[in-house]
This record gives structure tokens, C-alpha cells and sequence, in this order.
């Protein structure tokens, strides 16, 4: 529980953190919250020579509304988002996360960046079809859309000499949320998450949905087979419960000590049916 | 339940005071084991194996030993003495099979986690990168990790015992072939209690200096007079020259009744290298190296007449003790044997107890030890029976309680329970629970989706550890005694300090204990300081486990405080010139009795104690008594407890959301401290219920090495607890006070379990094993709904057995055996 030694630096702009992240090589890490890399630290499953840490650069912090969607600076700490109403399925999935500790060191672009596939805002950025600004060394900076981001196990588009700066979130007002995390304590890991987002059409049926599934694989998912089994149809209880049958389709989640595949595909599909009566506002 | 209580009065005894301690405990103004800093001292970083068995090829030591800031890297072999390691209770008149047990190890391997060299050095942070460059080879060798497959011998741990088996034990009584073959419905199951932790929250910490020939040892244990002893039997050194100190403790839960060879390494090396060494685990090496609790499989058999009556219990243990035995690792599982007669009047119990070693680390007493396995088999299959009966589960308790008993009661296994009233308890708990309004919002609720369940468990247990004449040497075979010392002086100033050879470590003794002096000095509370955890101050002792403190030691502060008052009031008798016997100690006062005028304070007392020149005749000056207390039998708490869970049927998750619990450990000395033994006591065994659980993987590899993967709930998880008391008093010792600080964790996994099983009933489960997991309890409910299930016209869960006699599950089909 102690870590190898390494060096730290915290650099007062963005320009000096991107060069010190180039020139500290290959083993080089930035530390946002640190709530992910420091326990990997002391478990001695990281070792980085270095830390960037971007606590004091500037105008990476909040949330504003921008574009008709939403920019969230990468150093947003979950508690900010978890009390900001009008993120809804952001604040509400932030809300959830670890415990309050976690939350007030926690960051929203470090969950990204870190990409692991039982965190909570991986799947709402999928599920929002979101993208992320990338900057480099020297200054160029890409912007990367969430299916691009997440490519497998802890692994993400995030470059080596790269900072992620900067999460755009479509605006989804107008849309009902929900949202279920299935663990066995409160401060854990989703064993199985789902993120559910409906739009309704004037008559009540689903003019659309996107469904985001946590820990279903080395990435987070979309259930693609719900989505389609519902759009365009009838929002009532039996035809979310129908669909939601759909939501492992697809997915070979890895097990663990807590639950088979068998019993996270289980899990997915009540799980979802249950985000989807929440998003769609009807009960079983 | 328990109000504080501020409002200043004479009496203290029954009074909800807050912990004095408190208040330095929760300012961080304390000290442990890890704030105490020596000058010069070395720090150590263990190497352990991470295999869990191998034969050690080789160990290269040169990178590590040329690093700078190493001072020397030593292996089993290097350790001229300190060893083997010693146990020192083993079950009496059977044989043993102990392996050899080395605080490095020598030659071999047997558990992941095994230390095979140790690094010393001036950073603590540099010895444990230093560690990483110790080179060992190993030459791995097939593991057992399954404790019924040890028993094949097919694979040989310890190839000089020639077997895997430890040991086997039977405590019996009365005629269990006659309450068998009278019984008209026979149970049978086997019931698994997992593997679990005692997840102190402070890890252990060890600092020893060696100066000037004498051998200082500071620890976080629970039992510094047993290190101190085992120390200098172990580095041959004279007793009197090593000192053990357990300054502040974070916690023990049994897991720091231990010798830990980390401890003993650490006197060794400070011998050796003549500075001070210090360790500190980490939170994964606690995980992986500190004394595990439970993991046994037990083969329970239970026949009972019709009309609800136990006629015989039998139980078969096969306990996994691990790779090696510790202080009391084979002795364990049959503690549980002296209480398996419960609460009830069964005529005929045996336990029999197969001890088996594996190549996990060694199981020994975590809170509750034994009794908490006992008590989860006996509570269980009486749940069983019931429904086998179609009996109310209440009823069969009722049936077959012992009868309300001021004097002892000889059980069928001839242990002699010093006072019940388990109809009481159970009375008292059905003032907080309407079984009959629950049945019918039970139902309710299932309409709704909602699976709500009621379990219940009324207990007893064994505490009060222990007279020396029954436990002692020639008894069960503990080598040492079972009394505990008092030391109360009273200062010149009037203020009174207190030595007790127990050790407490958070428990809230030194309020309890300034309450009892208190009322008998006429003092307050606050005037009293508690001393303990230091074998330089104070008596001899013998330190704090098996719910002794109160029982045991505070017994015998309360009779060397005794001896300060008949003192005191010899010389205020002299002094106002009455009898002795005239003087009483009334409104904080010394005084003749029906003369409040009359009167000496205890500071005035003190000072003519110490001032003295007009004392009686013949009388020694000072104010400072001794008493040593050997009880004459243990205490026996009890209680009945209920728990309330929903259980979601289609996640499997269980949520307790009511726990109701009413415990008997005597007049209450201070509620407000009962009830945060009981609240801790039932949040850790509804966590081993709900969520802890050891677990190894089939190569040995410990799969819940951090607080991540081992489940210790939070308070999001566990309920308000609703506590009540009866109070009966223990003829065993004059304050009639009983153990109280395993009992919460004795009763609950059975509460917990059986009301799990109450309300997946209606989906066909009726057994089911601890850790009642999520997905252990969404596979119960698939399994019970499955063909199989179905196939057989009746529902069993995953472990289920039906009863082995053809009893139907209700006597209204008849056809009974």
C-alpha cells in the first residue's frame, strides 16, 4: 500500500503541464483527482516516474452551458456535478458515485481518461453520444466522439503526450432519465449500470431512446437491441419490459467474485427495464 | 435506547455515562503503536511468498542488502532464535498434528503471504522497494485448498505429519442413539460458515527496543502480558526483562489475540542490530497475514417428537485451520461445543470436531469464537425443524427453552449455565414485534413484489474467560491461568487510579470501570483514571478476550476497591471514633451512619492515609489495595434477537431493515456502553451474513486482499438497531455482570439467515448458506424454480437438503416417519 517513488510537478498552465508531460517520457502520468491512479499506485499495478498534476490550471473547472449543450471543464469534481440540477442524468449518475470523499476529490475528466468500465460517467458520456477535447503537445487539440473514446479495458483515445480538457454534453433537456446501479454496497463499483435517456413523442410513444450499460464489458455499451426493440414504439410497462429482455444481447461481460456473466446479463436486463420506467415515468 | 445521562448524581452504576476516553480518541490526540518514534529506529519490510505452497530454491539477498539505505536483509535461517512459533491451547486428551511454524520461514512455504525474508532498514518507505529486489526461487508444490478434500490425504501439506488432519475432538451427552431413535422428524444439513476477517481498522504496528539488557515491546494487541511471556520464552530472555505495551488500540475483534511472528521478529532484530525496529502492515498484508475466523463445514443432525421437543443434536465439524496452528487455532471449533446444547434442554448433543489444515492462512478466534458457528447451526436447524414440524419457529423455541434459573443449570454436556431466563427475553423482544401484524403486511407486501422476511435467534454463550480450575492446565488445556488482577490506588490527593491487568482496546473499560470505583469511593467518575496495556505498571495479568474484561477483571477491581473501603473506613472509624461496621459511604462521604455530620471525604481519608500519624493500631500507611479473582465458573449472556429483511427477487438483493435486539448480560453497569457492544456485534456478523467473506481461488491466491473485493458494510448498509435489556443477574461474580462484547455477533448470523430463508420461502428456497449474496440468492431462486425442483414436487434451495426422515412439511398430511 505504498508506492514506488516518483517525481510530481504542478505546472500553473495548461502549456507547462503539456510540456512537462512530454518530457517526462513514456511513464509520465497526469493525476486529476487521483481517486483512480493512486490506489493503482499503491497496489504497485502503476508505476509512473512522474505526475502532471493539473490542479492549478487554469479554466478546466465547470460547467456551463455552451452551443446548445453543455462544456465541462476536466477538472469538475463529481460533487459539482452531483448538486447541479440541470445536468439530469449527469448530476444524477455523479451522485452515485464511491462516497462523498470520492466525490469531492473525484473528476470528471479523470473518470473519463482513465476508462474504466465499472465507473459511472464513461456510460452517460457514451449514452449522450458526447465528445472530448483532446490537447497535445504543442497545442493542437482534437475533439474525439464518446464511441471513439473508450477502447477497451482502462485503455482510451487519450494520447500519451495528450490532456483531455474539456467534455461536451448535447443539451437533453426535454428528455426523462434514469438510472441503476446495481452493487453491493453503496461506495462500490457497479457490478452492472444502465443509463436510460427517452424522448417522448406527443402521443406518448418513444420518439427516442439511448440506453448505456456499466461493467456489461471491457467498454461501456449501448444496448442497441433495446433502443431499436423501442423507438418508435409504446413507452407502457410491458413493452419496456419486453424490450428490456434485449439488453444483454450482444455482450459477453467479464465475471467476477461478485457475479457470473450469466447473472450480469440477468442483471442488465432488470436493471435496464427499471432505468427505462424511471426515464419513461411509468411503473410496473 | 440508552440516553446519555449528564445530570450529576452519587450512584454511577446503570448510568448511561459517555466514554471518558472519548474525547482523546476522537481529537486524534492519542497515541498508537506507529505514533511512538525512537530515535535510530530501523524500519522492516517482510518478502513474502506469493506462492501458496513451494519449496524455497534459493534466496538472493545481494541486491537488495547492497542498497544504501538497507541495513541487513535476513531469512529463516539467519534468525539464531525465536522459535518455532507456540500455541498455547490445544484440545485436551487427543492427539494433535502441529506443523512446525517459524516466524520466517525455513525450507518451505505454505501460504500465500508467507515470510521468507525480512529487510531492514533506515526509510520505511525505501525497505519496502528494497524488498522487491530480494530474489527468491521457488519451487511451487501442489496446494489443498478445499478442507473436505485435505481430508483424502491425497496431497500431504506437512509431509512430517503424514496427514492433513490436525486432529479430531468429541464433547458429548446424554444418550444421542435413544433421542434419535425417538425422534419423529430427523434434520439434516450441512451448513457452511465462511471464511472471514477481523478488519481492525488500525493494522497491526510493532515497535521493540532492546536497552541496556532490557527489551521494550510496543504492539497493537490484545494481549500484552501473553507477548511478553511468549517473547522471552522464545529469545530466551528472562520475563523480567522484557516489557509489552499495547498503547492505544484500534481494535482487536480477536484478530489481535495473537503472537504474530512479525512481533517476534522485530524483538529478535532489535537484539541483533542493537536499534529500534518498527513495522506497520499495511491494510493488504492484514488481509493476507492476520488471523482469519470461521471456515467450517458442519453435518448438523437434530430429531425432535412432534410436539416440538429436541431429543437429540448432533453435529459433525470439519474445520479448515489453515496452513499452521497460532496461539489457538485447533481449539476453536470446539469452544462452540461447550454452548451446542443452545438454550434448550435437548437431552442428548455431541459435537464432534475434525480439525484439517490447508494451505490458507491460519483460522483462530475472531469475536464470537466458535460460538457464533455453534450458535448459527443449533438456530438454523431449530428454523429447520420447525418448518419440518409446521411449527411456529417461536414455538419450537418455547418448547424446548431451559426453564428461568437463578442457580447454575447443567446442561446434557455437563456445562453449568450460571443463570437464564431465555422465556424472558423472547418476552421482552415480542413487546417490540408483532409477529402476527407482520404475517399479515408480509403478505401484503409480496402482492406488491416486495419479499420481506422475519428471522429470529435466541442464544446463549459462554464468556467470562476463565476459571483456571475448568480451562487451565488439567481442564481444556490452556496453558495458563484464567483469573485477572486490580490494582486501586487512591492518590494523596483523593483522586483514584485504577490498574487492570486486562487490555482493553476501544471497548469504553475505563468508563465502566471508573463507575464501579466510583459508587464505592464516594467519588465521581471523572476523579477515576483506568491504567492498562502495560506489563511494567500494575499487577500481573492476563489481558482482554472472550468477553473477560468486565466479567473477570472488573470483578476484580471491584473487590480490591472493596479493600480500599474497609480501609478507609477503618481509619475514619478510628478517627470519629466509631465501629467500623457504622461507617458508610453515602453523598460522596465517609460517614457514621445516621450522622451526616460525622463524615470524612475520600481526599481526607487520603491524606491521613498518607500523612500518617493518627492511624489505628498496627495499620500500614497508604491507601492501595490488590486483588487477584479466579472465577468459579463462566458467565452465560443470552438474548433474543430479530431481524427483518426484503429481499428483491429479481436482483437477489437483501436489505435488513429492522433489527431488533434484547440481551441478558447482567445488571447493566453502563447501558450507553452495552449497547455499542451489541450495535458493533450485530453490524459485524450481519456483515459476515450479507457481505465478508475471505475468499481464495484453487492455486491459493487470495482474492479479497482489500477493502475493495472484502466487504465490509457501511452505514448505508446495516439498520437502526432497536436495543432492550433484561437483566439476570450471574450468581458467578458479586457484580452479577455477564460478557457482552461477542454476544451481538453470536446471535445475528442466524437472525439474519433465518430471515432470509423466511422470506424466500414462497419461492421455493428453505436453505441457504452465508454470504447471502446477490447472486448467491438469485441462484437459490432460479435452482428452486428450475425443473429439478419442480421433478421432485418439492423446492429446495442451493445447499438444500430435505429432511432425511420422511416428515412432510406440515403434520396436517400426516405420514410421519
Amino acid at each position: 500500500m505504498i508506492p514506488p517513488e516518483f517525481d510530481y510537478t504542478v505546472p500553473e498552465s495548461l502549456d507547462d503541464a503539456l510540456k512537462a508531460l512530454a518530457e517526462g517520457g513514456e511513464d509520465a502520468k497526469v493525476l486529476a483527482g487521483g481517486h483512480s491512479l493512486l490506489p493503482l499506485m499503491k497496489l504497485r499495478l502503476a508505476a509512473p516516474t512522474l505526475l502532471v498534476d493539473l490542479r492549478k490550471v487554469p479554466g478546466l473547472r465547470g460547467a456551463e452551458r455552451a452551443n446548445g449543450g453543455w462544456r465541462i471543464g476536466a477538472m469538475t469534481r463529481h460533487a459539482d456535478l452531483q448538486v447541479n440540477g440541470d445536468l439530469g442524468i449527469v448530476a444524477r449518475a455523479a451522485s452515485q458515485i464511491a462516497d462523498q470523499q470520492v466525490r469531492n476529490r473525484g473528476t470528471i475528466g479523470g473518470s473519463i481518461a482513465h476508462g474504466d468500465p465499472a465507473s459511472d460517467l464513461p456510460t452517460v458520456l457514451l449514452t449522450l453520444d458526447g465528445t472530448v477535447t483532446l490537447m497535445g503537445a504543442g497545442g493542437q487539440s482534437r475533439e474525439v466522439a464518446a464511441g471513439d473514446m473508450f477502447e477497451d479495458y482502462l485503455t482510451t483515445a487519450v494520447g500519451p503526450t495528450e490532456i483531455l480538457t474539456e467534455i461536451h454534453l448535447p443539451s437533453m433537456d426535454g428528455w426523462g432519465y434514469g438510472y441503476e446501479k446495481f452493487n453491493r454496497r453503496a461506495e462500490d463499483w457497479a457490478m452492472v449500470g444502465v443509463v436510460a435517456l427517452v424522448k417522448k413523442a406527443a402521443d406518448g410513444s418513444c420518439e427516442d431512446v439511448r440506453i448505456g450499460l456499466t461493467h456489461m464489458g471491457s467498454t461501456p455499451l449501448r444496448a442497441s437491441a433495446t433502443e431499436a426493440a423501442l423507438r418508435g414504439g409504446g413507452l407502457d410497462a410491458q413493452s419496456i419490459a419486453s424490450a428490456a429482455e434485449h439488453a444483454a444481447d450482444g455482450t459477453d461481460p467479464p465475471g467476477d467474485l461478485n457475479a457470473t456473466p450469466d447473472y450480469k446479463r440477468h442483471l442488465a436486463q432488470v436493471l435496464t427495464r427499471r432505468a427505462l420506467e424511471q426515464a419513461a415515468g411509468v411503473s410496473s | 435506547m440508552s440516553a446519555v445521562e449528564d445530570t450529576p448524581t452519587t450512584k454511577h452504576v446503570g448510568r448511561s455515562l459517555r466514554r471518558k476516553e472519548d474525547p482523546r480518541l476522537i481529537t486524534g490526540r492519542s497515541r498508537y503503536t506507529d505514533d511512538i518514534v525512537l530515535p535510530g529506529t530501523l524500519y522492516v519490510a517482510f518478502v513474502r511468498s506469493p506462492e501458496a505452497r513451494a519449496r524455497i530454491v534459493s534466496i538472493d539477498k545481494s541486491a537488495a542488502e547492497a542498497r544504501d539505505d538497507v541495513v541487513a536483509v535476513f531469512t529463516g535461517e539467519d534468525m539464531d532464535a525465536g522459535g518455532p512459533m507456540p500455541t498455547a491451547w490445544v484440545p485436551p486428551g487427543v492427539t494433535v498434528n502441529t506443523p512446525e511454524h517459524w516466524p520466517i520461514a525455513k525450507g518451505t512455504v505454505n501460504h500465500v503471504g508467507d515470510p521468507v525474508a525480512a529487510v531492514v532498514g533506515h526509510d520505511r518507505y525505501a525497505v519496502i522497494d528494497a524488498a522487491e529486489d530480494v530474489l527468491v526461487e521457488y519451487d511451487p508444490l501442489p496446494v489443498v485448498m478445499d478442507l473436505e478434500e485435505a481430508l483424502k490425504d491425497e496431497v500431504v501439506i506437512h509431509e512430517s505429519l503424514g496427514t492433513n488432519k490436525s486432529h479430531e475432538w468429541s464433547l458429548g451427552g446424554g444418550d444421542l442413539e435413544a433421542g434419535f431413535a425417538e425422534a419423529d422428524v430427523i434434520v439434516e444439513r450441512r451448513i457452511v460458515n465462511h471464511r472471514i476477517s477481523g478488519a481492525a481498522i488500525e493494522p497491526r504496528a510493532v515497535l521493540a527496543e532492546d536497552r541496556a539488557g532490557s527489551l521494550t515491546i510496543w504492539s497493537s494487541t490484545q494481549v500484552p502480558h501473553f507477548l511478553r511471556n511468549i517473547i522471552a520464552a522464545l529469545l530466551g530472555l528472562s520475563a523480567d526483562r522484557v516489557r509489552a505495551i499495547a498503547p492505544e488500540v484500534g481494535g482487536g475483534f480477536g484478530s489481535k489475540l495473537q503472537i504474530y511472528g512479525e512481533e517476534i521478529f522485530c524483538a529478535w532484530a532489535t537484539r541483533k542490530l542493537g536499534h529500534p525496529i518498527k513495522w506497520v502492515a499495511t491494510r493488504s498484508d492484514d488481509m493476507a497475514t492476520m488471523h482469519h475466523g470461521r471456515d467450517q463445514v458442519a453435518y448438523v443432525r437434530m430429531g425432535a417428537k412432534r410436539d416440538g421437543k429436541v431429543t437429540a443434536f448432533h453435529t459433525k465439524i470439519i474445520a479448515d485451520l489453515g496452513a499452521y496452528h497460532l496461539l489457538l487455532t485447533p481449539s476453536i471449533p470446539s469452544f462452540g461445543g461447550f454452548v451446542m446444547s443452545g438454550v434448550y434442554t435437548f437431552p442428548a448433543v455431541q459435537t464432534d470436531v475434525i480439525g484439517v489444515l490447508t494451505n490458507k492462512f491460519p483460522t483462530d478466534a475472531i469475536r464470537g469464537a466458535g460460538r457464533p458457528e455453534a450458535t448459527h447451526m443449533i438456530e438454523v436447524t431449530m428454523d429447520q425443524m420447525a418448518h419440518e414440524l409446521g411449527m411456529d419457529p417461536l414455538e419450537i423455541r418455547r418448547r424446548n427453552f431451559i426453564p428461568p434459573h437463578n442457580e447454575p443449570h447443567e446442561t446434557a454436556i455437563g456445562v453449568m449455565y450460571d443463570s437464564g431466563n431465555h422465556e424472558g427475553t423472547l418476552d421482552k423482544l415480542m413487546e417490540h414485534v408483532d409477529v402476527a401484524g407482520f404475517r399479515a403486511e408480509q403478505e401484503r407486501l409480496r402482492s406488491e413484489g416486495v419479499y420481506r422476511g422475519i428471522g429470529f435467534c435466541t442464544y446463549t454463550e459462554v464468556c467470562g474467560v476463565a476459571p483456571t480450575r475448568v480451562f487451565g492446565p488439567g481442564g481444556f488445556g490452556v496453558q495458563g491461568g484464567g483469573w485477572e488482577s486490580g490494582m486501586v490506588r487512591v492518590n494523596t490527593n483523593g483522586s483514584v487510579t485504577v490498574y487492570t491487568g486486562s487490555s482493553p482496546h476501544g471497548q469504553g473499560h475505563e468508563t465502566g470501570f471508573a463507575q464501579i470505583v466510583a459508587d464505592r469511593l464516594g467519588v465521581d467518575p471523572q476523579q477515576v483514571e483506568v491504567i492498562h496495556g502495560d506489563t511494567a505498571t500494575g499487577p500481573e495479568g492476563l489481558d482482554t478476550y472472550g468477553s473477560r474484561t468486565l466479567a473477570v477483571g472488573g470483578e476484580a477491581v471491584a473487590r480490591a476497591t472493596e479493600k480500599v473501603v474497609n480501609k478507609a473506613k477503618a481509619i475514619v472509624a478510628h478517627q470519629l471514633e466509631a465501629a467500623a461496621e457504622d461507617i458508610e459511604v453515602r453523598d460522596g462521604k465517609f460517614q457514621v451512619k445516621g450522622s451526616p455530620d460525622k463524615a470524612r471525604t475520600l481526599a481526607e481519608v487520603a491524606g491521613e492515609a498518607y500523612i500518617p500519624l493518627n492511624l489505628p493500631e498496627g495499620m500500614e500507611p497508604g491507601l492501595e489495595e490488590t486483588a487477584f479473582y479466579d472465577p468459579e465458573n463462566f458467565v452465560f449472556p443470552f438474548g433474543a434477537h430479530a431481524c427483518f429483511v426484503d429481499v428483491d427477487p429479481d436482483t437477489g438483493k437483501v436489505k435488513v431493515v429492522r433489527y431488533v435486539a434484547v440481551d441478558d448480560c447482567g445488571p447493566a453497569i453502563n447501558p450507553l456502553l452495552i449497547d455499542g457492544q451489541v450495535h458493533g456485534g450485530i453490524a459485524q456478523s450481519i456483515g459476515q451474513a450479507l457481505y465478508e467473506q475471505v475468499v481464495y481461488d484453487a492455486d491459493g491466491q487470495l482474492v479479497t486482499g482489500t477493502f475493495v473485493d472484502y466487504a465490509l458494510p457501511t452505514a448505508n448498509e446495516i439498520p437502526t438497531f432497536e436495543t432492550d435489556r433484561t437483566e439476570t443477574p450471574s450468581p458467578t461474580n458479586t457484580l452479577g455482570v455477564k460478557g457482552v462484547g461477542e454476544a451481538g455477533t453470536i446471535a445475528a448470523t442466524a437472525a439474519v439467515t433465518n430471515a432470509v430463508i423466511d422470506a424466500l420461502r414462497p419461492l421455493g428456497v428453505s436453505f441457504i448458506d452465508m454470504p447471502l449474496t446477490p447472486m448467491r440468492i438469485w441462484q437459490a431462486i432460479h435452482t428452486a424454480a428450475g425443473p429439478a425442483a419442480t421433478e421432485q414436487g418439492k423446492a429446495v434451495g442451493e445447499h438444500g437438503q430435505g429432511s432425511s426422515g420422511s416428515g412432510p412439511a406440515s403434520p396436517t398430511e400426516g405420514g410421519a416417519q
